[in-house]
């Protein structure tokens, strides 16, 4: 059966208190409890927040608790807010048949984060991807090139401030 | 030699300038299923490196979501994969219907699997047709195509359209299928059986085809886990995960089928295993018309459903409704979900963010041959190019979903 709905719960405090026993954020908590800003459970999904310059580690700690699989990466524009951006880090654990997303929020000026490519070597495209469309920088990316748009192509096209023909 | 501005070049591996060749195989390529470029470094036949090139059907669909109303989207999600046009149908709805905490109906919720399973027997249909007329085997496709074509009458019957039916929407289904729909539905799916036997036996024991995907194309299981392989390959490479079974959606948790696995790891394996897999749709689809509960195909939400016609024609509340759905949209409670679903070709997934308005902040759509692509090296290293044309045929990707 599919999971009923359960409560939301906002905050780091409060989703330490109810999920004790979560494997993934036993790991991070074992790993590094400083890294771990902020947790949300909405809708059934865990969204964990970890600190920009811990996100490969983070990778590396939740791939050893079981999430074994990378499923997808993105990133959102919050244009015109701070921070600008989010990269939102989909894993899935074939083990516990559960996803958890791992949440980066970036500053606008510059936006760079190191590369989990070390961690999963199918992250590849997929970094190239949020580089290529958002313009956000992967440190250490063996081939860090745009890979939907031509190479001489200005802008990035998914920034809110890139326009979009019609009506918004 | 000069090459055209834009276009990437790769250069051969230091030292080996001599006896090392770059050439390109694509975008036109009759066995690239599409606009895929492979810049391959190659020693004699021997492949060196590949490298693919990606793009050329980009579109910018994320980007022309975020400009479109939720009930907008739905009609986009079908042009991205043109193969399973109904599974991209369906996990968009599932996605925003968990934003919107909704229940569907369990009648559409069934209807629902009986249409994603046809979609996933038109995708691996087209797959088996043109993977054996690649290797050389051109009469199954003629065989196969003689199914898929029934296939989409059905779903013409349903939509109204062959490919882009747009047919699963938010809530529920766009209306009533027609009363022969069903009956049609068993007709087809009781001579299946028999058709899939009509291929294997074409295929299975012919020798050249064997020869050209036994121990072709070879991925072991860590390596397509590190490269986020999923779907039939991941199955062929010895790993039990099916999100059907695994996180049920749609109601698959009632339903009884096997999950194929081999361990093999090569292009035979991934025949195999497809094969299979259409053998276990037919089952699901069995049961499915055999347990059709009654009731209605779209959810009681008259602020998210567009009313039935003739309900919008005689009341008032369903026109204003109607008025105000088509006009404003409706707005869905902020939020971020991810939603996977098991596709023809692997793991499909929406992620879609929304800031409480009527259209959708972000809309992110993993597709599996995305990341399938990028195991075609491992698959390919120190062998010969005419594997290659294999090994893409039985991944099995399709270029508008990895373009979007």
């Amino acid at each position: 059966m599919p999971e009923a709905i359960k409560p939301t719960l906002a905050g780091k405090a409060s989703v330490l208190d109810a999920m004790p026993d979560h494997p993934a954020l036993k790991a991070i908590q074992a790993w590094n409890a400083a890294a771990l800003q902020d947790a949300r459970f909405d809708r059934n999904e865990l969204t964990l927040t970890i600190a920009a310059d811990q996100i490969r580690n983070a990778a590396a700690a939740v791939q050893a608790a079981g999430y074994n699989f990378f499923e997808d990466m993105t990133a959102v524009d919050w244009f015109p807010s701070s921070p600008r951006f989010q990269l939102s880090y989909h894993i899935l654990s074939h083990a516990f048949k559960e996803h958890i997303r791992l949440r980066v929020m970036l500053e606008e000026a510059d936006p760079a984060v190191e590369s989990i490519t070390q961690v999963w070597a199918g992250a590849n495209f997929y970094e190239r991807e949020v580089f290529d469309l958002f313009g956000i920088r992967f440190e250490g990316h063996p081939n860090l090139r745009r890979i939907l748009c031509p190479d001489d192509w200005n802008g990035h096209p998914l920034r809110k401030d890139y326009p979009v023909e019609g009506y918004r | 030699m000069s090459q055209l501005a834009g276009m990437p070049t790769l250069e051969p591996a230091e030292g080996a300038h001599d006896q090392h060749m770059v050439v390109n195989m694509g975008p036109q390529h009759p066995a690239t299923h599409g606009v895929l470029r492979l810049v391959l470094e190659i020693d004699g036949e021997i492949i060196v490196r590949v490298y693919p090139e990606i793009g050329y059907l980009h579109t910018g669909i994320e980007k022309t979501c975020e400009a479109k109303f939720y009930q907008q989207v739905v009609p986009l999600t079908d042009r991205i994969n043109y193969l399973d046009p109904l599974s991209n149908n369906l996990c968009y709805a599932l996605a925003v219907e968990k934003l919107l905490g909704m229940e569907v109906p369990e009648k559409a919720q069934w209807l629902r699997v009986v249409l994603a399973e046809l979609s996933r027997l038109n995708s691996h249909l087209i797959w088996l047709g043109t993977h054996a007329m690649d290797i050389g085997a051109l009469t199954v496709f003629l065989y196969t195509f003689r199914e898929r074509e029934e296939i989409l009458r059905l779903f013409e019957d349903i939509a109204g359209q062959r490919m882009m039916t747009s047919y699963i929407r938010i809530g529920g289904l766009s209306m009533e299928p027609p009363l022969d729909f069903l009956p049609r539905v068993r007709a087809f799916i009781n001579t299946l059986h028999e058709k899939i036997d009509e291929y294997s036996n074409l295929l299975t024991g012919n020798p050249i085809f064997r020869n050209r995907l036994k121990g072709v194309g070879i991925l072991s299981a860590a390596d397509a886990i590190a490269l986020g392989v999923t779907g039939p390959p991941l199955r062929a490479s010895g790993i039990d995960f099916d999100l059907r079974r695994d996180m049920p959606y749609s109601s698959y948790e009632k339903f009884q089928f096997e999950v194929p696995i081999s361990n093999d790891c090569d292009c035979w394996a991934r025949y195999e295993v497809r094969l299979v897999e259409m053998r276990e749709s037919v089952k699901i689809i069995q049961q499915a018309l055999d347990g059709m509960p009654e009731g209605p195909v779209k959810a009681n939400a008259p602020k998210v459903v567009l009313p039935d016609r003739e309900k919008m024609k005689t009341q008032m509340e369903a026109l204003i409704h109607h008025f105000k759905i088509i006009t404003e949209g409706f707005e869905v409670p902020a939020g971020e979900v991810y939603q996977g679903i098991e596709a023809g070709h692997g793991q499909t997934g929406y992620y879609v963010v929304s800031d409480g308005t009527a259209k959708p902040y972000r809309v992110h759509m993993r597709y599996p041959s995305f990341a399938t692509l990028q195991a075609v090296e491992t698959m390919c290293k120190g062998r010969m190019i005419a594997d290659l044309v294999a090994v893409i045929g039985s991944i099995d990707i399709v270029l508008g979903e990895i373009d979007r």
